[in-house]
Order: structure tokens, then sequence, then C-alpha cells
């Protein structure tokens, strides 16, 4: 068994921030705790020699169908739009981005 | 009853609003009650029986999991990230049963974007289980489990990633099947781990079970990994035999970490269908050990680029007052989702990151596929496997909060099912401690015909099914 987890508050807020998701500064350590747990549970893995196994995707071999290429949906802009937080003449507005 | 004229939808439908509307508050099984809509779609059933329709489901009361979207109705998915969200159209499960007739009382308590084993990370609070209230009902389907346990509604939907239809209904002693991969559309199911997830009911008996899937399973235009392969007639042969029906016993699930109680009810089960005609065959499934770790770097690694979409842009959450558009992702999703959602697409974004991906994820693939190669094996010499649907009984509210991990192992014998796309039921086998006992029975690829069959032969000389929780009257 290999130890790569050792990770660091530095990896904890490099995670989060390639997720997009905001942390309290309280929130860190037992995360960082949490998380080094669960990639412990992981490491069981690194024993297993997979040398030449396929991956698996997917369940079963399952050949993804293909439609005809035509429009079976009709127009339901606005409906979809509804439950956005902010929307202005069909656009989803966010704030400013270019100055 | 509903065929014989001995009472109407209206009246079964009143029937079960007035035991939510007393029982619930305290359980807290719903996230949201529809009562005039469900009145009054009873009122059209009751029409269209009168008219001379017979469908068996036709008028029967149920309740979605808050994870299918119903078009124009609240779907919560369990979180504060869409706590205000009104779906735009519904999930194929829902127009299906409703084609079917069903009437929807309302949504179901679950785990947080079905990431649980306990409902204890709703952001709409704790599901409480009708057996023994300081437990937990498990998860994610938590809420489906314990209102049809407390005979709130007679059947609910769930959906299964890692075993959340079978592990609830195993500790709130009911049947629930997960289906194969493919076998029920996901359109409209609001997407945890897409090569897992699926949809199935959890009923009082497997013959309940059968008559819910048969209308929710079959092909779908809308869900591309959703299969063709026409869907057998479940119902037909439920009452045939099973002499003969060989059971495979893998080892591996007797092993360290079962509870005695389990372990002694499970083979009292398998002793049972013994007698009905099944024969014993010991089986070994070498990679078991293994279903956790690999279920926990592909389950969170697909959870985090589904649930990148909660973004604050186009649905959902978003944060007062965002300074700039990264201010707006990252507190809205902070905000939006609860710690256990966090982990896991912290997990998942780790295990996925330049640096990790061939170490975790591939590496998870390809134990997956060693997992999946272990039960080929085994069912080229057995028709089903059997075994505990879960390690111990239900749990007391809050034991294992503290610590992730020993709250995975809950679906330690679970899991294999998702990774492996294979149909799984669980039915009540015993009790200990006043706590119902699961048997998991799981199958090959697309023969959920015969897990219905077994579960309901075994249905027939047991009681374990009928059994219900007191103090519920």
């Amino acid at each position: 068994m290999n130890n790569i987890v050792a990770l660091t508050t530095d990896d904890i807020k490099q995670i989060a921030h390639l997720a997009r998701i905001g942390l309290d500064e309280a929130a860190i350590e037992p995360l960082r705790d949490d998380l080094t747990t669960v990639l412990s549970l992981v490491e069981q893995l690194n024993a297993i020699d997979t040398a030449g196994v396929e991956p698996m995707a997917h369940p079963g071999n399952a050949e993804l169908r293909l439609r005809d290429d035509v429009v079976s949906e009709e127009n339901r802009r606005d409906a979809l739009q509804a439950p956005a937080p902010d929307v202005e003449q069909g656009y989803f507005l966010v704030p400013r981005v270019i100055e | 009853m509903l065929a014989n004229g001995d009472c109407s939808s209206t009246e079964l439908t009143e029937h079960y609003l007035e035991r939510i509307a007393r029982l619930d508050k305290d359980l807290n099984t719903m996230i949201s009650v529809n009562s005039d809509d469900a009145i009054s779609g009873a009122r059209a059933c009751d029409e269209r029986r009168a008219a001379g329709e017979n469908s068996p489901l036709l008028g029967v009361p149920m309740v979605h999991k808050d994870i299918f979207c119903v078009d124009g109705g609240k779907t919560t998915c369990g979180s504060r990230m869409l706590e205000t969200f009104h779906a735009p159209y519904s999930a194929t499960v829902v127009n299906k049963l409703n084609g079917a007739g069903m009437v929807m009382l309302g949504k179901a308590n679950m785990d947080e974007f079905a990431m649980g084993s306990s409902n204890e990370n709703s952001y709409f609070g704790a599901v409480k289980n009708p057996w023994q209230r300081d437990c937990v009902p498990g998860g994610s389907s938590g809420g489906s489990a314990a209102l049809v346990a407390a005979r709130l509604a007679p059947v609910a939907t769930g959906t299964d990633t890692g075993g959340s239809i079978r592990q609830p209904a195993a500790f709130c002693g009911l049947t629930g099947i997960k289906p194969t991969y493919g076998r029920v559309s996901r359109y409209g199911m609001i997407a945890f781990a897409s090569s897992l997830d699926q949809a199935g009911p959890l009923a009082v008996t497997a013959e309940d079970c059968a008559m819910v899937l048969q209308a929710m399973a079959g092909s779908d235009e809308r869900d591309s990994t959703c299969s063709n392969q026409p869907v057998p007639d479940y119902s037909k042969s439920l009452g045939d035999s099973i002499d003969g029906l060989k059971i495979g016993v893998p080892e591996e699930y007797f092993s360290d970490g079962l509870d005695d109680g389990v372990a002694s009810a499970v083979r009292s089960a398998l002793a049972e269908y013994e007698k009905l005609g099944a024969k014993l065959v010991s089986v070994s499934l070498p990679n078991q050990g293994l279903c956790i770790p690999a279920y926990y770097v592909v389950a969170p690694a697909e959870a985090s680029s589904n649930l990148s979409r909660f973004d604050g842009v186009r649905f959902g959450y978003r944060c007062d007052n965002p300074a700039d558009l990264e201010d707006l992702y990252t507190r809205s999703r902070g905000e939006g989702f609860g710690a256990e959602v966090k982990r896991r697409i912290m997990i998942g974004t780790y295990a996925l990151s330049a640096g990790y991906y061939d170490a975790y994820y591939l590496k998870a693939q390809q134990v997956r596929r060693l997992i999946s190669d272990d039960f080929d094996k085994a069912f080229a010499d057995v028709d089903v496997v059997a075994g505990p649907t879960t390690p111990t009984p239900a749990f007391k509210t809050g034991a294992k909060t503290d610590d992730p991990v020993a709250m995975y192992l809950n679906d330690l014998y679970t899991v294999s099912a998702n990774l492996c796309g294979l149909p799984a039921i669980s039915m009540p086998c015993g009790e200990v401690d006043g706590l119902p006992v699961g048997l998991q029975l799981t199958g090959q690829h697309f023969d959920e015909a015969r897990l219905l069959h077994a579960a309901h032969r075994y249905q027939q000389v047991t009681d374990w099914h009928q059994r219900m929780p007191a103090g519920l009257e």
C-alpha cells in the first residue's frame, strides 16, 4: 500500500476551487479529515493488480441508440427559463464579466 | 378493492391523505403533499373506472420520491439548492405512472441529491423509522420507505445508486427492487451518478412491486441508455413453483461486520427457500471487499460532473448580492449544497483531477470490471445470488453522522448490483430486536421477473412482509 493521501489544507482549498464550492475557513479542517478518511478507504484499490483489465465505464454492453435527426421537442424557452434566478429577453443574467 | 367496487379511488385517496395529515408531522416522510390535485385526480380515475376502464393501478394512490420532476410541481431533491424549484416538465416515470392511472399524493423526503444511507442529509429534516422512531429509515429513499411502512401510501417510487431502494426497504420491512440498469428511463430523474442510477418501486409485497415496475419499465426515446428490450409480464408467473431454482450463496457475504441476528435471519430464509424446492449453491465473489472502495470513486466522480450544473445561473439557489461571476458560482454552491454533497463533489473532483485520474478513476473502473466478472462467473452456475441486504438492522439517528466511512459501509452488499448494472430485490425475512431484516436476491441482467417470482413465493409461505410497525392505527 502506498500512501499518496496526505491532504493539506491547501489541497482542500484547491479542490474546493476546482469544484467552485465556497468554504468557510472553519469547514476546511473537518473536510480535510473526512476526505483523508474516505481516500484511505479507496487506497485499498492500489493493492489490486489490474494490469490489462479493460476499464468498465458503463454497466452491461448497452449500445447507445441513435434517433432520427429530426426536431422532436417544441420550443418551450419561456417555460424552461422560468426556474432561473434572473432572466431578461431570453437570456440568463449574471454579474458583469467584462468591464 | 377498487376493481370490485368495495371502495372508490376518492375514498382511498382521502384515507391516505388523512393518515398523512395525522401521522407525518412526527415521521417527516413527505416534502410536499398535493391534497387537492390528488382528490381531483382520484375523482377522474373513478369516472374512468365507471366508464368501464379496469387497469390494475387505476386510482391507486402513490408517492414519488422528490427526485422525480413533476411538471409545474415543486421538485427539491432534498436540497436547499432546489428548495423553490418547480420543474418545467415531468419525468418519464411520472408520466408512465400517471398514464397507468396512479394518483400522486405528494413527494417523499430523501437524502440530499440521493447521497446518504440514513435520510439524515435532507435539507428538510431527518425522517424517522416508523418501527422505532429513534432509528433512521435508511436512505436515500428513506421517506419513500418510511411512508409505505407507516401505510401513508400503498407504494412509493425510489431511486437506487448504491442501495438507496433496497437498504431503506430492508430497514423499514418492505419489498423494494432496483431494476437492471436501463430497464427504467432516467429522463426527468435528477442525476446523481449516471452509470449507476436506476428507479424502482417500494411496496409491501413483491406482487405490488411487480405491478408498479410493469408500469415504470420500458424504452424511452428521451433516454438513450434506456433499453429497447421488451418488458415481460412480471405478474404472470408469480405463483409458479420455484422448484430447481439455483440460489448462489457467496461466503464473502457472511464475513466480518455482519450482525449475528441478521446472519441467522438470512440463513433461515435460505432454509425456507430449500423447502420451496430451491437448491443452495456455494459461490465466490472474491472481489466483494473492493465494491465500496470502487464505488466511492465512481459515484463521487460522476456526481461531481452531474452536479456542476447547479451554478446559480439557470435554475436553483443563487446567493445574495454576488460580487462577480466567480463569487456567484462559489457562494451559490457553498450555500446551496449540504455537507455530504460537498464532500462527495470534492472527492469526485479530486479523483478526476489532473495527476490523479489514472490512480483513482481508471483504477476504480478496472476493479469494477473485476467485480462484474465475478458475478458473470457465479451466474454460470446459479440463477440468483442471495445474501443480507445490509450488515445490520436500522441504527440510531446520529450514530454514524460523524464517520462517513462507517456510514458508507451500510452499502456493503448493495453497491455491487449498481456497479454491475444487475437487478436486485430486498424483502423482509426476519426481525432483530423489533427491527426488520432484509434478504437480498441479485439476478442477471433483465431477469427482474425471476427475482419478483422468487420473492413472491417466499412471501406466500412467510408473513414477515405483512408485519407492521405498532402505534400507527
